[in-house]
C-alpha cells in the first residue's frame, strides 16, 4: 500500500527525466549540434566521472559559502524581522529598504564587493549569499509574527497576558511555518549567490569558476558537468531545509515536496 | 474559586455583573456612531442572561464592555463587585467566542491549560484542573488530538472549557454555537445548562436565535439597534431541561414572548400584547426601558 503510494509519486518524474535526457541525446546526435552549442547528456556524463573528484571539492568550496552566508542571511533576517515587529517604528523604517533589496538583482553586488576584499577572500561571496538569503526569512517571518487573529487577540486580552507572554504562546508559534517557507526559499537561492558570485573573479575554488574556466577553454561539456554539480548541491540544500521543517513541525508542515 | 477565597475577596454577595447608565461610542471617518446608549442591567451570581435583537444592535459590543476588551465611553461597569479592569486583571471572568481561537499546534489537553499555564499554575495542578475540564465537556478520549482533527463541535467544547479553567464566577460567550449545525448545536444547549449548573457560573450569552436564548435563560435580554439599547428583560423559567423542554407548550410561550419583544423594536416606548405587565413593571424598576 505504502510502497505502492511511493511508486505513483516517484513513477511521473522519472519517467519525464528519462524521456528528457533520452529526447535530448537523440536530438543532439540527429540533428548533430555542434557541442558548443549543445552537449549531448553521455558527453556531459563523460565529464562527471572524468572529474568527479574536482567537482566534489568544487562543489565543497561553493557549499561551504552557501551554508555560512545562508545561515548569516537566516540569522539577521530572524533577528531583524523580530526587531521590526516588535517595534512598529522600526518596521515601518526597515521594511521598504529589505523591499528595494529585493528588488534588486543582489549578485550584481557580487563585482563590487570584490573590490572591497582581498582577491583571495571568501567574505564577498559569503556576503552575497548572506543578503539573498536574508530577504525571504525576513518578509516570512515578519509576516508571521505580525499576524495575530482578532479572537486570538481578545483572549490574549482577557487572560491580562504580557506582550511577551503573546510572543511565545501565539506569535512565534504562529511564525514557524512561515519561517520554514522562508528558509527553503533561501537555501535555494543561497547555492544560486554562491555559484553565481564566483562569475566575478577573485579565488577560483568553487563551481562557478569551473563553470567560467572550461567556458573559457572551450570545455562546454566540462562546464555543464559543473552546472549539473550545481543542480545537486542546490538539491541538498533544498531537501535538508525540506527535512528540517518535517523534523519541526511534523503534520504542520508546508513543504509541497 | 472556593467559597472562602470569595469570602476573601469581599465578592461573595456581590452580583456578577452591574452596569449602570452604560454608554459607547465609537468614532468613525463619517462621524461618531452610538453602539450602547444607556445600559442598566444586573445580573445575579449563578443567574444565566442571553442578549438577542439585530445585527448592530451592541449585544457584541455590550459582551466586551463587561469582558473590559472595550472601554464604555461613559457609565459604569462592576464584575463581581469590582470594576470591570480589576475584575479581568483577577480572572474573574471565562470568555468564549464564536470561532473557538484554538492554537492549532497544541493538544487539546495544552489547549485548555493555556490560561493556567499564563498565569503560573504548576504543571501537576494544571494536568488535574485540565482532566477534571475534558471529563466535564465529555473528551475524553480526545485529550491528546490537536483541534484540526476535531469538529466544530468539539472545537466549541475546548473552548468553553478553557474559558472554565480558573473556575470563574461569569461565563462571557459571544455567539459560542452560531457556526455549528442545528444538531451539534442543540447538544451543545444541552451540554452548557448543565456545565452552567455544575459550575455555579453565572453566563452573559449573545446570540441571535430566540430558541437559544429561550433554552438557555433565566432572561432573555431584548436589545435594539441604532442606538444599541435594551427593549425589554424577559423572564423565562423552564425550570430544569431536557430534549422535551423543546417541545412543552411554555417553551413555546417563551419564544413567542421573546419574538414579540423584538419586533415591538421600532416603538420601544409601548409595551407590546403578550409581553406581561409584570415584565413591563420590572422593566422600568429596572430603568431599563
Amino acid at each position: 500500500m505504502n510502497l505502492r503510494r511511493v511508486g505513483v509519486t516517484l513513477l511521473p518524474p522519472i519517467v519525464f527525466g528519462v524521456l528528457f535526457v533520452g529526447g535530448w541525446q537523440a536530438f543532439v546526435r540527429l540533428e548533430d549540434v555542434r557541442t558548443f552549442v549543445l552537449p549531448a547528456p553521455s558527453d556531459i556524463w563523460h565529464s562527471v566521472t572524468e572529474a568527479h573528484s574536482r567537482i566534489v571539492t568544487a562543489a565543497g568550496h561553493s557549499g561551504l559559502n552557501a551554508l555560512v552566508g545562508l545561515l548569516t542571511g537566516v540569522i539577521l533576517g530572524v533577528a531583524l524581522a523580530a526587531l521590526a515587529a516588535r517595534l512598529p517604528i522600526l518596521g515601518g523604517a526597515v521594511t521598504p529598504v529589505v523591499a528595494a533589496l529585493a528588488a534588486m538583482p543582489i549578485v550584481a553586488l557580487a563585482p563590487l564587493l570584490n573590490n572591497m576584499y582581498s582577491p583571495l577572500s571568501t567574505l564577498p561571496r559569503r556576503e552575497v549569499v548572506a543578503l539573498s538569503a536574508f530577504v525571504p526569512v525576513f518578509f516570512n517571518v515578519l509576516r508571521g509574527l505580525s499576524q495575530l487573529a482578532p479572537v486570538h487577540r481578545e483572549l490574549m486580552q482577557s487572560y491580562a497576558a504580557s506582550q511577551t507572554a503573546v510572543l511565545r504562546v501565539i506569535r512565534i508559534p504562529n511564525a514557524l511555518p512561515h519561517f520554514f517557507t522562508g528558509l527553503r526559499i533561501a537555501s535555494s537561492l543561497a547555492v544560486i549567490a554562491a555559484v553565481v558570485s564566483e562569475y566575478f573573479g577573485g579565488l577560483q575554488d568553487g563551481l562557478g569558476s569551473r563553470i567560467t574556466s572550461s567556458v573559457g577553454a572551450s570545455d562546454y561539456p566540462g562546464a555543464w558537468a559543473s552546472v549539473l554539480g550545481s543542480v545537486v548541491l542546490g538539491l541538498v540544500f533544498y531537501i535538508a531545509a525540506v527535512l528540517l521543517e518535517r523534523l519541526v513541525l511534523g503534520s504542520r508542515a508546508t513543504s509541497p515536496v | 474559586m472556593t467559597e472562602a477565597e470569595q469570602a476573601e475577596s469581599g465578592a461573595v454577595t456581590a452580583p456578577a455583573v452591574e452596569l449602570h447608565a452604560v454608554h459607547k461610542s465609537f468614532t468613525a471617518r463619517r462621524g461618531t456612531v452610538v453602539a450602547l446608549a444607556d445600559v442598566d442591567l444586573t445580573i445575579e451570581r449563578g443567574e444565566f442572561v442571553s442578549l438577542i435583537g439585530p445585527s448592530g444592535c451592541g449585544k457584541s459590543t455590550l459582551l466586551r464592555v463587561i469582558a473590559d476588551l472595550l472601554q464604555p465611553s461613559g457609565g459604569e461597569v462592576q464584575v463581581n463587585g469590582k470594576p470591570a479592569r480589576r475584575a479581568r486583571l483577577d480572572q474573574d471572568y471565562g470568555i468564549a467566542f464564536q470561532q473557538a481561537g484554538l492554537l492549532d499546534w497544541r493538544t487539546v489537553q495544552a489547549n485548555i491549560e493555556l490560561p493556567l499555564e499564563l498565569h503560573g499554575v504548576d504543571r501537576a495542578e494544571r494536568h488535574a484542573r485540565a482532566e477534571e475540564l475534558i471529563e466535564l465537556v465529555g473528551l475524553t478520549e480526545f485529550a491528546r488530538h490537536r483541534p484540526p482533527q476535531l469538529s466544530g463541535g468539539m472545537q466549541q467544547r475546548v473552548a468553553i472549557a478553557r474559558a472554565l479553567a480558573e473556575s470563574p464566577a461569569l461565563l462571557l460567550m459571544d455567539e459560542p454555537f452560531g457556526a455549528l449545525d442545528e444538531m451539534t448545536r442543540e447538544r451543545m444547549q444541552n451540554e452548557l445548562v448543565r456545565i452552567a449548573g455544575e459550575t455555579g457560573a453565572a453566563v452573559v450569552f449573545v446570540t441571535h436565535s430566540i430558541p437559544e436564548a429561550v433554552f438557555l435563560s433565566d432572561r432573555v435580554v431584548v436589545m435594539s439597534a441604532r442606538p444599541g439599547r435594551i427593549v425589554n428583560v424577559v423572564p423565562i423559567g423552564l425550570g430544569a431541561r431536557t430534549d422535551d423542554t423543546r417541545e412543552a407548550p411554555g417553551f413555546y410561550a417563551a419564544i413567542t414572548q421573546v419574538r414579540e419583544a423584538l419586533r415591538g423594536l421600532p416603538v420601544p416606548q409601548t409595551v407590546e400584547v403578550g409581553v406581561s405587565v409584570e415584565n413591563a413593571l420590572r422593566n422600568s424598576a429596572e430603568g431599563a426601558l
